[in-house]
């Protein structure tokens, strides 16, 4: 029984590498491969805010302020100030963790629309900064990144590599990073849901009540959540900045943020594979909208509100029930 | 011997509502001790009191000696005491035996890097929480739906389900909250087993209840309370006897 | 010196009635069904925009804003009767979700009608501004102060003196209780969100002379209603134009005398400090959870 749940615990992360891995076969220029590598980075991103809105039950109406501050702090301590991008990734999301947990205590004390509106209020705050702040961070006209390295060794999209004797185009090679990035912030999320931790993470959403009586700390554990969240969303939204060379505030817009919690919901809350693919189709529809131009807008509300409407638990989940149901009636006749 | 649970003129006002007025009572270790009353005679509310979700307006609960008055629920988990609802609190996004393992979390060490990186040592821990929680559920009376989602499964199940996870939490006290409410004659007497089998295990069993058949039958004091006071304490012998609570409430 | 904060007061005051307009929209909705309708601040868009698009096509004035006070209002039950009605019991998520892609939707056939440039649209009376111990007043401003102050009232005539908005009131209070004594609470939602949405629209007509009009203007200024509602306390009317009085002041003296660059920074400021020190807002209802 025990080998079986743990094997039943991966098959996300192994479906999930096959299909990343799989792609290459299926993509062929550079703008797919940017496409990929963006989706797969901001999946990494909504795979941690699934943590603390799909699994915690919490609401973040203001997340992209997290990876807006993990952008920006990479490039302006790799640009201005010369350091490799790792440690600028760590220490970004050091600084990260520390600005979530001082403005985590106070606002997760709120529950529902307060808490959102509080999260939406420190999203704003940021992106205000950010934009305001010329001379550090280049105001909303942006700034360039330098491109990813590690220490001084470069990975960039239009450098040409050697993998196992094969050259492979820089393009392909950010795209594995990101597969691989993504896959590990998969592994780490899956291990911290099935566990101590984790059960008394997804109590806060069950019974706050249920779950103090038991001795869980209700409040800690928000704020550990939240602080989780938030670095993931900033060495993403690092990642992020040195993968497409320049950064504008609007990583850490509001639009921004309505986009990574739709993502979420979409996809299915507490699942995380689920809101992979809720990050996929989002970031895929403007694209296949872009032939509609002028209707973009109009096309893209719309579907927000249809899905939302008719399929509130998200895709996902809601896929899954589809064939649950589908194989009782095959099996067991109409009941 | 310094009683385990001390109530010493406790009291709770909502606005001009005087939900629990001057109660007094102590419980000793091992005992099983009941409180009974008719409805809104402010039961559930001294349970909350005394397990810290509501903060008294006057009076005071001592646990093993130590006034609980700045203690939150959580703390008063770590002190040994624990609790089931009358309105189920459930955990429905989780399996059954994730709950009762939710019951585990004092007793199991982890940390941020054990966790992250499922180190052996949470793997251990897991492993033994599981076989843990999955006994306690047999124990219980619901060992047949350890994996199933606790959204799935009945009311009586569900109920068993919450005691089991109460008992995960080692605890030295446990607070039922109407445990038999919803339940049939079947189902009740297979409570009342497992009630003494609890109390048995030199558990101290505090309980809520409306089934005088249950309450005469396992308690060893009784406390009744009415309109939020004190009406009558002792054994299930002087209550059934005594006449004020005769008159205000027992009818058979 | 004087002068200067005089003139800040009054751009507050300006803006800050504008506010409270919004933010009473938001608190009718949020009263009758417990929703926060990010939708909202497209309403004041529309008022805007249409009343604009209909007098530059040669429809005098005043049917032009009467007319682009009915298509909100129409706006405002489809809104309700379309996403909001069939989402049934969805969670506090879901519908946050729901009204943001209709504000999506709202926007995007704005920008397909209207197009993305800005607007103008001339003062209802004089271009004189008005000179009052130095500071200078737009005559606008009076025109938003006192429609405002009309629409207050009305409200309050309406809550307070009619079956119809007493009837709101108590679907707000316990929805069940409203539909077992024959109200019919389908109707009275629908009729919430009309009234917010004539709010938002007229509010939006009124304010446009001053801050030009465009496809997107709805989303800061719905945002800041809604910062507005919650600093008075959702739910309450008195605290949202309390709150968006405040709020509009507050504003203009931050922006005035501090930095207009983080001029929008204030009212998320202002909502963090009182949510974390007064989370039921000025005016909020107490609110205890019973297990």
């Amino acid at each position: 029984m025990m080998a079986r749940f743990s094997r039943f615990r991966l098959r996300g992360l192994v479906f999930l590498a096959v299909v990343a891995f799989a792609l290459p076969l299926f993509l062929s220029n550079p703008f797919h491969y940017g496409l990929a590598t963006q989706i797969a980075l901001i999946a990494g991103a909504v795979v941690g805010l699934n943590l603390l809105v799909g699994f915690a039950g919490q609401i973040s109406l203001g997340h992209a302020g997290f990876f807006g501050l993990g952008a920006y702090f990479s490039a302006i301590m790799t640009s201005t100030y010369g350091w490799s991008a790792i440690p600028a990734l760590v220490v970004g999301a050091v600084v990260v963790a520390i600005i979530a947990w001082v403005v985590g205590r106070p606002i997760l004390r709120l529950k529902g629309h307060y808490l959102s509106m509080a999260t939406l209020a420190v999203g704003f705050i940021i992106a205000i900064i950010l934009n305001n702040e010329r001379e550090t961070t280049g105001g909303p006209d942006g700034m360039p990144v330098p491109p990813f390295d590690v220490f001084g060794w470069e990975l960039s999209p239009f450098s040409q590599y050697s993998l196992f004797g094969m050259d492979i185009g820089g393009d392909l090679a950010w795209y594995l990073f990101a597969v691989v990035v993504l896959l590990v912030a998969v592994w780490l999320a899956q291990n911290l849901i099935d566990s101590p931790i984790g059960r008394a993470l997804r109590s806060v959403h069950g019974s706050e009540v249920a779950a103090s009586v038991v001795g869980v700390n209700t409040a800690k554990y928000k704020s550990l959540v939240f602080v989780i969240s938030a670095v993931y969303a900033s060495v993403m939204g690092g990642l992020y900045g040195h993968f497409q060379g320049f950064i504008t505030p609007s990583v850490a817009s509001f639009d921004f943020s309505i986009l990574l919690i739709t993502m979420v919901v979409l996809g299915g809350m507490g699942s995380t594979i689920g809101v992979i693919i809720g990050a996929v189709v989002l970031e895929l529809l403007p694209q296949l909208l872009a032939d509609f131009q002028e209707m973009e807008m109009v096309l893209f509300g719309l579907i927000l509100m249809l899905t939302m409407i008719f399929m509130p638990k998200g895709l996902l989940p809601t896929a899954a029930n589809f064939v649950k149901k589908r194989r009782s009636k095959s099996a067991g006749g109409d009941a | 011997m310094t009683a385990l649970v001390e109530v010493n003129n406790l009291s709770k006002a909502f606005g001009g509502v005087h939900a629990v007025e001057g109660v007094s009572f102590s419980v000793d270790a091992g005992q099983v001790y009941s409180v009974i009353g008719p409805n809104g005679a402010g039961k559930t509310t001294l349970f909350n009191l005394i397990t810290g979700l509501y903060t008294p307006t006057s009076g005071e609960v001592k646990l093993n000696g130590e006034s609980i008055a700045k203690l939150e629920p959580n703390q008063l988990a770590e002190r040994g005491m624990c609790r089931t609802f009358q309105q189920m609190q459930i955990c429905m996004n989780m399996t059954a035996i994730e709950n009762v393992m939710l019951g585990r979390h004092l007793t199991l060490k982890s940390n941020l890097l054990t966790t992250l990186f499922r180190l052996p040592a949470l793997t251990r821990g897991e492993k033994a929480a599981r076989e843990k929680s999955a006994e306690l559920m047999e124990f219980v009376g619901c060992g047949e739906y350890v994996n199933t989602e606790a959204s799935a499964m009945s009311y009586g199940a569900l109920k068993r389900l919450e005691i089991a996870r109460a008992l995960a939490a080692e605890p030295n006290v446990v607070l039922l909250d109407e445990p038999a409410a919803g339940l049939n004659a079947v189902e009740t007497a297979a409570l009342e087993d497992l009630i003494r089998k609890i109390a048995e295990q030199g558990i101290t069993v505090m309980l809520v209840e409306h089934d005088m058949k249950l309450v005469m039958g396992i308690s060893d004091r009784l406390l009744v309370l009415n309109y939020g006071r004190v009406l009558a304490e002792g054994t299930p012998e002087q209550i059934r006897a005594n006449p004020d609570v005769i008159a205000a409430y027992l009818g058979g | 010196m004087f002068s200067e904060f005089l003139q800040y007061l009054f751009t507050g005051i300006t803006i800050g009635a504008t506010y409270a307009l919004i933010a009473l929209g938001f608190t009718l909705i949020y009263n009758a069904s417990h929703v926060i309708n990010f939708a909202q601040g497209e309403f004041l868009m529309i008022g805007g925009m249409a009343t604009v698009s209909l007098t530059a096509m040669g429809v005098p004035m005043l049917l032009a804003v009467v007319l682009a006070v009915v298509l909100a209002g129409l706006l405002g039950i489809a809104l309700q009767r379309l996403a909001i009605a069939p989402a049934k019991n969805a969670d506090v998520v879901t519908l946050i979700i729901i009204t943001i892609g209709a504000s999506i939707f709202i926007r995007g056939l704005a920008q397909l009608v209207w197009g993305k440039e800005y607007h103008v649209m001339p003062n209802f009376s004089s271009d004189e501004p008005i000179e009052i111990f130095g500071a200078v007043l737009n005559s606008q401003s009076l025109w938003v102060l006192g429609v405002g102050a009309v629409l207050v009232a009305a409200l309050v005539y309406f809550f307070t003196r009619t079956l119809t908005g007493k009837a709101i009131l108590a679907t707000s209070m316990n929805k069940d209780a409203a539909r077992l004594v024959g109200i019919r609470t389908q109707v009275v939602l629908m009729l919430a969100f009309m009234v917010s949405a004539l709010l938002g629209s007229i509010a939006g007509i009124v304010v446009a002379p001053i801050t030009f009009t465009s496809y997107d203007i709805g989303i800061i200024l719905g945002l800041k209603g809604f910062v507005a509602a919650a600093i008075g306390g959702l739910g309450s009317g008195m605290g949202a134009v309390v709150g968006g009085l405040a709020l509009g002041v507050v504003e203009a003296m931050a922006a005035g005398y501090l930095s207009s660059d983080y001029k929008d920074a204030v009212a998320f400021s202002m909502i963090l400090v009182v949510l974390f020190f007064m989370p039921r807002g000025l005016f909020g209802a107490k609110v205890v959870e019973r297990v």
